[in-house]
């Protein structure tokens, strides 16, 4: 009798870890259950009403034009090439948006630290009127109200060979000749050289505790051997100016209203949410540590680089990654101001003329999803690089 | 809370059913809710638009409230729902709405692979282009190197691609997401032309400060084929939507109008008008209507022509003259089948 009781106490569902592990199993079937009815719901109600699926339409010509297109793209290329297209204008409008917003974050945000009064004031001006108005009326604020009001092509302003009209910024257009590579090479020749530069610096001050500015010094070596090999070369650039025509602006390169007004308001936005991110971390680093480098001889902008700086890193990354990744999605707001982004050429006019709803709408959250996971990938990778090493 | 969550269940449930039944008997559908639901346009004049008080009026609505009128012998019994060019057809495809009737281009992609199915033509159109005076276009083969300002998510995106093409002229292409704004950055001077439908131009030319500033070009380059669409596969419910406007053109093209069909319905003799006003037979009942269905679609909306010319004729701020959208009889295009 006891050895029974002692056998079903000893039973299967009687260990923990079994229980828990039947829980997991249960809901997983559960999820998988839901996810296997809503998906079949779909397919039987997408068939029931004679509704096309699959992606095949991504081979199909796509017969639109697309304002901005990094890669080569006509009317007579396929929707899977607009793809591309639209996702590289998202990527690039992330990429520069993220660049800019940081400088203007850094720079706003110490400048709200600042002891001179008039400078610390404007700074706080600036975030808090930027932060509280929403993003998109920012974006027809710059789109309609600001790059509108530029003269027409025809009044166009002319700075040298640059123009600058209602149809966009105009600047001479680089054309290679033959003997360009021999510029590449130079290029080539002062990055080894501006390397050897900086390790022979670092050597130097290890071993005599003198100290050389290696970084202005490869700048330096990388502009004079470059231009040195151009000239050698015989200028083998050309360039394509830009000229007025009847209606508008032809040759050179333009950078269109549209891409500067979703930068603009991109980076100022994201800029001011920064700007406060950086103030904070700076006011988390202890006084008491400046303090200290201080009484150590090192100079303010050493203290700052060496000391502050780095400390304030750990505070300022996590949240910063927050704002990385708001940037990227709402770069997809640029469809509202006729930027081809991702939103706009794929749930816009491709969904429209394909009706392919719930493909193109998987493939734009696909797209937004390994974005920001990438960002955020990169940015807890340099999270656990600044973090607090201890030995 | 528990009772939240179960409720939201059941609901979800219940929608889950819903959809999966909702392919066929639309009538039925419509009958049971006691009003059609209808996806119409974001305001374009002459067309589908709601006034300070939010009545809607134009060639579209029309058609909704034609059936309504035929289903519900009430021509309010229609709901609106107002959407953008990308919205539309999710809408219908959804169940959200019962009749797309939204200036929608009948092409051969949208009728065969969107589970949609294109009822009639309600207004024959075609794409043109609108451009400031001072620039001296006269024609739209001029127009090489221009900059083109246009709504996104309509046939006009192909089109005016196609147009460029097939003359080899270049141009830069502006698409925005919304008409309103498309036309502000034209207004703006961010485009040099601004195209759309010829029917649409005129509507948004009125629209603009000084409409006497621009011209629209004389060039058609397209056939945009406007009408109402329905779900896939419910052929009643189609042949209803189909028939309201037939019943319209029909009337018009026999003399019946709002005005004198109840005249016409008490004195005539012609036997083809008495079986239409359903004096004589029962029509309606192959439709699963009333035997009075066509003669309330006269009655409640009027035939073609005072639809015509009560939000798009040239007594209307749109001012479109009748051209191709006039009888057969009177040199147009519209011939509908007999009712018989």
């Amino acid at each position: 009798m006891s050895d029974k009781t002692s056998t079903s106490n000893e039973s299967f569902l009687n260990d923990a870890g079994n229980r828990a592990m039947l829980f997991q199993i249960a809901l997983l079937a559960l999820v998988v259950f839901i996810g296997y009815y809503l998906f079949s719901n779909l397919q039987a109600n997408l068939a029931n009403r004679g509704i096309s699926t699959g992606f095949t339409f991504l081979n199909e010509p796509a017969g639109f034009p697309v304002l901005i297109h990094l890669i080569e793209y006509t009317e007579a290329d396929t929707y899977g090439r607009a793809f591309v297209v639209a996702l590289l204008n998202t990527f690039v409008i992330s990429f520069i948006g993220i660049v800019l917003a940081t400088l203007i974050g850094i720079v706003m945000g110490l400048a709200r630290l600042s002891r001179n009064w008039l400078v610390a004031r404007l700074a706080t001006v600036y975030i808090e009127s930027l932060r509280n108005i929403p993003l998109l009326l920012q974006m027809f604020f710059w789109y309609f109200a600001v790059l509108s009001a530029l003269p027409s092509p025809k009044n166009s302003l002319l700075f040298g060979d640059f123009m600058l009209n209602k149809r966009g910024i105009y600047s001479p257009n680089p054309i290679v000749q033959d003997g360009f590579g021999l510029v590449i090479f130079g290029f080539i020749v002062s990055i080894i050289a501006s390397i050897a530069l900086i390790v022979w610096a670092k050597k130097r001050q290890i071993r005599t505790g003198d100290w050389f500015p290696a970084y202005w010094g490869s700048l330096g070596i990388m502009i004079v051997v470059t231009l040195a090999f151009y000239f050698i070369a015989g200028s083998p650039l050309e360039f394509d100016l830009p000229q007025k025509s009847r209606f508008n602006v032809t040759g050179g390169m333009v950078l269109p209203p549209e891409f500067v007004a979703v930068l603009i308001a991109l980076a100022t936005y994201t800029g001011s949410f920064i700007a406060e991110i950086v103030r904070a971390g700076i006011l988390s680093v202890n006084w008491g540590q400046t303090e200290a480098a201080r009484s150590l001889g090192l100079a303010d902008n050493l203290t700052q680089r060496m000391i502050v700086l780095p400390q304030a890193l750990r505070v300022i990354i996590p949240p910063l990654t927050s704002q990385y990744l708001n940037l990227a999605k709402n770069s997809s707001l640029g469809a509202a101001i006729a930027y081809p982004e991702l939103v706009a050429v794929v749930m816009g006019t491709t969904l429209n003329q394909t009706g392919q709803a719930i493909e193109t709408i998987g493939l734009c959250m696909l797209v937004y999803g390994s974005l920001s996971l990438s960002i955020s990938l990169f940015m807890n990778w340099y999270n656990k690089k600044m973090s607090l090493t201890e030995r | 809370m528990k009772s939240n969550v179960s409720k939201l269940l059941s609901t979800a449930a219940i929608a889950v059913t819903v959809s999966a039944g909702a392919t066929a008997g639309t009538l039925d559908d419509v009958k049971a809710k006691g009003f059609i639901q209808c996806g119409v346009s974001q305001g374009v004049p002459g067309f589908s638009n709601a006034d300070d008080k939010g009545n809607w009026t134009g060639i579209d609505v029309d058609s909704c409230r034609a059936a309504a009128a035929a289903v519900f012998g009430d021509a309010t019994k229609v709901k609106f729902t107002p959407l953008s060019a990308k919205e539309r057809f999710t809408a219908l495809q959804s169940g959200e709405i019962d009749i797309l009737s939204r200036n929608t281009t009948w092409t051969y992609t949208r009728d065969s692979s969107l589970g949609l199915d294109f009822t009639t033509v309600n207004f024959y159109d075609g794409q043109g282009f609108m451009a400031r005076k001072d620039l001296g276009v006269e024609s739209a083969k001029d127009l090489d190197g221009a900059t083109v300002c246009t709504e996104q998510g309509t046939t006009t995106e192909l089109n005016m691609a196609d147009f460029f093409r097939k003359n080899g002229l270049s141009y830069v292409p502006v698409i925005v997401q919304k008409a309103d704004e498309a036309l502000a950055a034209y207004d703006s001077g961010r485009c040099d032309v601004f195209t759309t439908d010829k029917s649409g131009l005129a509507a948004h030319r009125s629209k603009l400060g000084d409409p006497s500033a621009h011209v629209i070009l004389p060039e058609t380059i397209s056939k945009e084929p406007l009408g109402p669409v329905v779900r896939h596969g419910d052929n009643q419910w189609k042949d209803i939507v189909t028939w309201s406007i037939f019943v319209q053109i029909n009337a018009e093209e026999m003399g019946i109008s709002s005005k004198n069909v109840a005249q016409i319905k008490a004195d005539t003799k012609d036997p083809g008008i008495r079986r239409l006003l359903g004096a004589e037979g029962n029509m309606g009942e192959q439709l699963g209507l009333s035997s009075s269905w066509a003669y309330d679609v006269i009655a409640l909306v009027g035939n073609y022509g005072e639809s015509f010319e009560n939000n798009v004729g040239p007594n209307t701020p749109v001012g479109l003259p009748r051209g191709v959208n006039n009888l057969w009889t009177e040199g147009g295009v519209l011939y509908a089948p007999p009712v018989r």
